[in-house]
C-alpha cells in the first residue's frame, strides 16, 4: 500500500535578524494508512513545524524553502489556497496542545463540532451534531448527549482535550495531527486522554502524527518513533526496536534520563530538631478552607516531595510556609522558632533562611533586570555587600550554578535558555544563603535532559551547603529521582507519607496506588495491560471520583 | 447628482479591473502563487491603490488658476501637501543617513535600524525644541510687539499688499506671526510638556501605588478618579479656570500655573487608569512575590521591580497624552482662558485669526495664515507619536 503522507528532503527558513535560517534540515517521512508515527525531541527540535508543515501550512515569519509535503499525491506546498482549504479540516486535522486555548470561550462547545463538517458539505448541522455525540459517547466523556451543549470553560481539561480529538474527528479524517496534546494534563487525566485517542484512531483506521517530549507516552501510542534534533532526524525505528535497542548515542541518552536516581541517606535521627516544621496547619482563601490539618517535617538536609495533582494543595502549602498566605489554624516553626504566619511580621533574617525556587523561570526574574541585578540585589540586601565585594560573590554563586561569570553577568534573562533561566533562579536562592529553599514544580517546564542536570545541580549543592528541600512536583520520576522523604496529597489533606522506598513499594493507600500506576512506562503493553487489569471504567477521573 | 453617477461609475470600474488584473496576473505569470492565491479584496487594493496614485498625478498638474480668474484653492493646498510630503521624506532621509554617519557607536547603531517615520519625527521634535529654547535669539521681532500695519498678508508680495520684512504677515493688529509662531513654540509646547510630565508623576505614581498595595487605598483613589473622569473634561477644565482666574487676580499667581496644575489633574486620571492597570499586570508575576518575600520595601518594589517593567505602555500613552494636554491648552487658549495675550500661543492665534479661512476659495495664501499655528500644533502631533510608535516597537521586541 502506497503512502499516505510522503515527505521528502523537507527544509523550512525561519525569520530572525532579518535573514532567514533553517529550523528543518531536510527531513523526510512515510506514513500509512491507519498507521501512527511517533515525533519526538526537545523544545525546539522542530516537531511542531514538522507537524504544520504536514498540513502545507507555515507559522508567520516562517516558510518551506525545499522539499515536497505530498498527500494522497497531492503537494501541498504548491497546493493553492483553495485546494487547501478543501482538504484541511476535511482530510487533515489538528489537535492542539492546550484545548483550552484553542476551544473559542464564546461557542457551545457542539457548535464548534459541527462547523467544520458543516463547511466543508460532508453533512447538515443536525446529523453531524448527533455524530458529535455518539463521538463523546466513544471517547467516555460523561453526559455525552449533555456535555456538547455546554461552552469551554464549563468542562474539565482533561474532557476539552477529548472534546478536541472528537471535533478532529468530526469529518473522518484520514490523518490527524497531535500536538502535545496531554502535555498540560494531571498524570491520572492523561492516562484516559491517552486511552480514549488510541482506541479512537484505531477504530476508524486514521493516520497520525503524534508530538510529544515524553518517551514513555509515545511507546503507548505510537507504531514508529522519529526522533528529531535540532531540526534533523536522529532516527527512525518501529516502537519496539526503538525502546529496546536505540541506534544513536543521543537516543540513548534520552533514555537514560529516565534512570537518574540520588542514592538514599541514612534514616533521620528522630531526636533531632526539624528545619522546618508544619504544624497542622488549615488555610483558606476567604471563606473556603483549601488545607485541612496539614502536617510534616522537613530535617536538614533532606529532600521532602510533596506529590498531588494540581488543585490538591501542594502551592498552598508553601504559600503558608513563606507566609504569603497566613493559616488559619496551626503554625510553621523553623528550626524549633515559631514563625508570625504573615511574612510581612517575619524579620528580614527569618525571611533570608527560607527561599523559594519557581515554576515559570519567565515570571520569576524581572526581563528588565541583568543577571548580575537579580542576583547581586540579595546579596547586597542581606550580606550588605557592595561595589567589586558583590561581584566578586555574584561570581562565585554563577559559578556554583555552573554558569560563565563574564558571559552571563551583563545579560538580561531573555537572552538565556530555559534551563539556564532556572539555574538563575537557584542562584537568586542561594544568594541569600538559605538553610532551606522552597522548589515548586522547578522542572516541570523543562525538557528532560535540562531538568536531570538542574535535579543534579540542586543534588550537589543539598551534598555541599546541607541544604533541605521541600520539592513541590506532580512527576512521579521526579520523586523517584530526589526525594528523600514524600508527601502524598490530596483536595487539600495529607494522604500519605513517609520514606522514599517505604512510598514506592506496596501496600500504598489507594490514591496513591491510582498516581503511581497512571504514570506511563517506557514498555509499549503498558496502557494495554493498565486497561484490562483495572478496566477502562477504573482509570482517571472515573477512579479519582470513586474515593 | 452627476458627482454620484461618477463615484458609482468609478467604483464599479475598479472593480471590473480588480478582476482582469488577477486574471491577466494568473496568464501572464502562469499561475504563480502569489496570483494565485490572491484574494479579490487584495487585488480591488492593488487596483484601487493604482487609480488614486494615477489620480494624484493628473490633478496636480491641474492649473492653479481656473478659466474664471479665480484661484483653484484645491490643486494650491493640494500642491502644498505634496511638495511638503516630499520634502520631508528628503529631510527625515538626510537625517537618518547623517545620523548613520556621524556620531558614537551606539548612536550610530540606533539610527541603522530606524525607520524613515521615527527619523521624521525626531527631525521635527529636535527643530521645536532648538526653536523653542532660542526664541528670544530666532525671532526677528518680539512677541508682543506692535509693527504698525495690520493684516499684511503672507507671501511678502508687496501687489497682493504683503511685505517682504514680514514674510509670513501680520496678525490683526499688527504682530509679527513669524514672531510669534515662534515664541508660540516656547509657550505651548514648553508649558505642554511640564503639564504632561505632572500629570505622569501623579498618575503613575499612584496608579502603582494602588495597583501595589490594592485594598481600601484602590478602593479609594480608583472611586475618586472614577469621579473626576466622569465629568467631561474640557468643561470641567473650563469650569476650574474661571474659578482660578479669580484666584489668580487675588493671590498674584499667574494664571498659567493654576492652568499647568489643573490640566495635569485632570489627566492625571486617565494615566492613574493606565499605570493601575499596567501595574496589576506585573504585581501577580513570580518576581514581585520574591522581592516581598526578600523584605523589599514599597519603594523599591515600585520604582525598581514594577516600573522598568511597565516602561514600553507608559512611554506610548505619554506620546498620545502630550498630544492631548497640547491640544486641551490650544482649545482653552482658543476659548480664551488658557494662555494669556500678549504671550504668543498657537491656539490663540488659530482663534485670532480664524476668519480668514472663509476666504480659502479664493485667495489660498490669504486663509494660510491660521492654518500656519494648526499646522505647527499638528505636525509636532504627528512627530511625536511617530517616535513613540517606534520606541514601542523596539521594546516590545526586546522582550523577545
Amino acid at each position: 500500500m502506497s503512502s499516505l503522507l510522503k515527505i521528502r528532503g523537507l527544509k523550512i527558513d525561519g525569520r530572525s535578524d532579518e535573514t532567514w535560517n533553517p529550523i528543518i534540515k531536510g527531513v523526510d517521512m512515510d506514513l500509512k494508512k491507519g498507521e501512527v508515527l511517533g515525533l519526538i525531541g526537545e523544545s525546539g527540535a522542530g516537531k511542531s513545524t514538522i507537524g504544520l508543515a504536514a498540513m502545507g501550512y507555515t507559522r508567520d515569519g516562517v516558510r518551506i524553502s525545499e522539499g515536497t509535503v505530498e498527500f494522497d499525491g497531492i503537494d501541498l506546498v504548491t497546493a493553492s489556497a483553495a485546494v487547501k482549504r478543501n482538504l484541511l479540516g476535511k482530510r487533515i486535522a489538528y489537535v492542539a496542545q492546550s484545548a483550552a486555548a484553542s476551544f473559542n470561550p464564546a461557542h457551545k462547545i457542539i457548535d464548534q463540532h459541527t462547523e467544520a463538517p458543516v463547511q466543508h458539505g460532508v453533512d447538515n448541522r443536525a446529523n453531524s451534531a448527533a455524530d458529535g455525540m455518539e463521538l463523546y459517547r466513544k471517547l467516555r466523556l460523561p453526559n455525552p448527549d449533555e456535555i456538547g451543549f455546554r461552552y469551554p470553560h464549563q468542562v474539565s481539561g482533561g474532557q476539552l482535550q477529548r472534546a478536541m480529538t472528537a471535533m478532529a474527528m468530526s469529518c473522518r479524517p484520514d490523518l490527524i495531527i497531535f500536538d502535545e496534546p496531554t502535555t498540560a494534563l494531571d498524570v491520572t487525566t492523561q492516562i484516559e486522554v491517552l486511552a480514549a485517542i488510541r482506541e479512537i484512531v484505531e477504530e476508524f483506521d486514521t493516520a497520525a502524527i503524534y508530538i510529544t517530549h515524553d518517551l514513555a507516552v509515545v511507546a503507548q501510542m505510537a507504531d514508529r518513533i522519529k526522533v528529531l534534533l535540532r531540526g534533523d532526524e536522529v532516527e527512525e525505528a518501529d516502537t519496539r526496536t526503538m525502546l529496546s535497542n536505540p541506534q544513536e548515542d543521543y537516543t540513548k541518552s534520552l533514555w537514560a534520563v529516565r534512570a537518574f536516581e540520588r542514592p538514599a541517606k541514612p534514616a533521620v535521627n528522630t531526636g533531632s530538631t526539624p528545619v522546618v516544621s508544619v504544624n497542622g496547619i488549615t488555610a483558606a482563601y476567604g471563606k473556603t478552607d483549601v488545607l485541612h490539618d496539614v502536617s510534616f517535617d522537613i530535617h536538614a538536609g533532606r529532600t521532602v516531595a510533596v506529590v498531588g495533582e494540581s488543585g490538591s494543595g501542594k502551592s498552598t502549602t508553601a504559600r503558608c510556609i513563606t507566609g504569603l498566605l497566613p493559616p488559619r489554624i496551626g503554625d510553621i516553626s523553623f528550626d524549633g522558632e515559631v514563625l508570625p504566619g504573615n511574612y510581612k511580621k517575619r524579620n528580614k533574617d527569618q525571611l533570608r533562611q527560607a527561599q523559594m525556587i519557581y515554576q515559570m523561570a519567565d515570571t520569576a526574574l524581572n526581563p528588565r533586570k541583568t543577571i548580575g541585578q537579580i542576583i547581586g540585589r540579595p546579596v547586597q540586601f542581606y550580606m550588605g555587600l557592595t561595589g567589586a565585594e558583590r561581584r566578586k560573590r555574584v561570581n562565585e554563586l554563577l559559578e556554583q550554578i555552573e554558569l560563565e561569570p563574564d558571559t552571563y553577568f551583563n545579560r538580561l534573562p531573555s537572552e538565556l535558555s530555559g534551563g539556564q533561566k532556572q539555574r538563575i533562579g537557584i542562584a537568586r536562592a542561594l544568594a541569600a544563603e538559605p538553610k532551606f529553599i522552597i522548589c515548586d514544580e522547578v522542572t516541570s517546564a523543562l525538557d528532560q535532559l535540562v531538568a536531570e542536570g538542574i535535579l543534579r545541580l540542586l543534588g550537589d549543592l543539598q551534598d555541599k551547603l546541607g541544604l533541605s528541600y521541600m520539592f513541590i512536583t506532580h512527576d512521579l520520576a521526579t520523586v523517584k529521582a530526589i526525594a528523600d522523604e514524600v508527601v502524598v496529597m490530596k483536595d487539600g489533606k495529607v494522604v500519605e507519607q513517609g520514606p522514599k522506598l517505604d512510598m514506592f513499594t506496596p501496600p500504598h493507600h489507594a490514591y496513591t496506588d491510582l498516581l503511581l500506576s497512571s504514570v506511563p512506562e517506557m514498555d509499549p503493553d503498558w496502557l494495554t495491560d493498565l486497561l484490562q487489569e483495572r478496566g477502562v471504567d477504573n482509570i482517571g477521573d472515573a477512579a479519582v471520583g470513586k474515593m | 447628482m452627476s458627482g454620484l453617477l461618477w463615484f458609482v461609475a468609478i467604483v464599479l470600474s475598479i472593480a471590473l479591473g480588480a478582476h482582469v488584473f488577477r486574471f491577466a496576473g494568473q496568464k501572464l505569470t502562469g499561475n504563480a502563487p502569489k496570483f494565485r492565491d490572491m484574494s479579490y479584496g487584495v487585488a480591488f487594493g492593488y487596483v484601487l491603490g493604482a487609480f488614486l496614485l494615477f489620480w494624484s498625478v493628473w490633478y496636480y498638474f491641474q492649473p492653479k488658476v481656473l478659466d474664471t480668474g479665480v484661484p483653484n484653492a484645491g490643486v494650491v493646498f493640494f500642491r502644498w501637501a505634496v511638495q511638503g510630503f516630499i520634502i520631508a521624506s528628503i529631510a527625515a532621509f538626510l537625517f537618518r543617513l547623517f545620523g548613520r554617519v556621524v556620531g558614537t557607536d551606539g548612536s550610530r547603531k540606533l539610527f541603522r535600524s530606524m525607520p524613515l517615520t521615527a527619523s521624521f519625527g525626531i527631525l521635527v521634535i529636535l527643530i521645536y525644541a532648538i526653536i523653542a529654547v532660542f526664541a528670544g535669539q530666532i525671532a526677528p521681532y518680539g512677541q508682543a510687539e506692535i509693527l504698525g500695519a495690520a493684516n499684511v498678508m503672507a507671501g511678502g508680495d508687496p501687489a497682493i499688499g504683503g511685505d517682504p520684512a514680514y514674510p509670513l504677515g501680520t496678525d490683526q493688529i499688527g504682530r509679527d506671526i513669524l514672531s510669534r509662531l515662534i515664541y508660540g513654540a516656547q509657550n505651548t509646547v514648553g508649558i505642554a510638556f511640564i503639564t504632561t510630565l505632572l500629570a505622569f508623576f501623579i498618575g503613575g505614581s499612584l496608579g502603582f501605588l494602588a495597583a501595589t498595595l490594592q485594598g481600601w487605598l484602590d478602593q479609594l483613589l480608583s472611586r475618586s478618579v472614577d469621579v473626576l473622569m466622569a465629568i467631561p473634561s474640557l468643561i470641567f477644565a473650563l469650569l476650574l479656570m474661571t474659578i482660578a482666574s479669580v484666584w489668580a487676580d487675588r493671590l498674584g499667581i499667574p494664571l498659567t500655573i493654576f492652568m499647568v496644575l489643573i490640566i495635569a489633574v485632570i489627566d492625571s486620571t486617565r494615566v492613574y487608569r493606565l499605570a493601575r492597570a499596567v501595574g496589576l499586570n506585573i504585581v501577580v508575576m513570580d518576581y514581585i512575590e520574591a522581592a516581598k518575600l526578600r523584605g523589599e520595601g514599597l519603594g523599591y518594589l515600585v520604582f525598581k521591580e514594577i516600573l522598568p517593567n511597565a516602561m514600553a505602555p507608559l512611554l506610548a500613552e505619554f506620546g498620545l497624552r502630550f498630544c492631548f494636554v497640547f491640544l486641551t491648552i490650544a482649545a482653552l487658549s482658543f476659548l480664551g482662558v488658557g494662555i494669556q495675550p500678549p504671550l504668543a500661543d498657537w491656539g490663540t492665534m488659530v482663534k485670532d485669526l480664524a476668519p480668514f479661512i472663509n476666504f480659502a476659495a479664493f485667495a489660498p495664501t490669504v486663509a494660510a495664515a491660521p492654518l500656519l499655528a494648526a499646522g505647527a500644533i499638528a505636525l509636532l502631533t504627528v512627530a511625536v507619536n511617530f517616535v513613540v510608535d517606534w520606541m514601542l516597537h523596539k521594546s516590545s521586541g526586546l522582550k523577545e
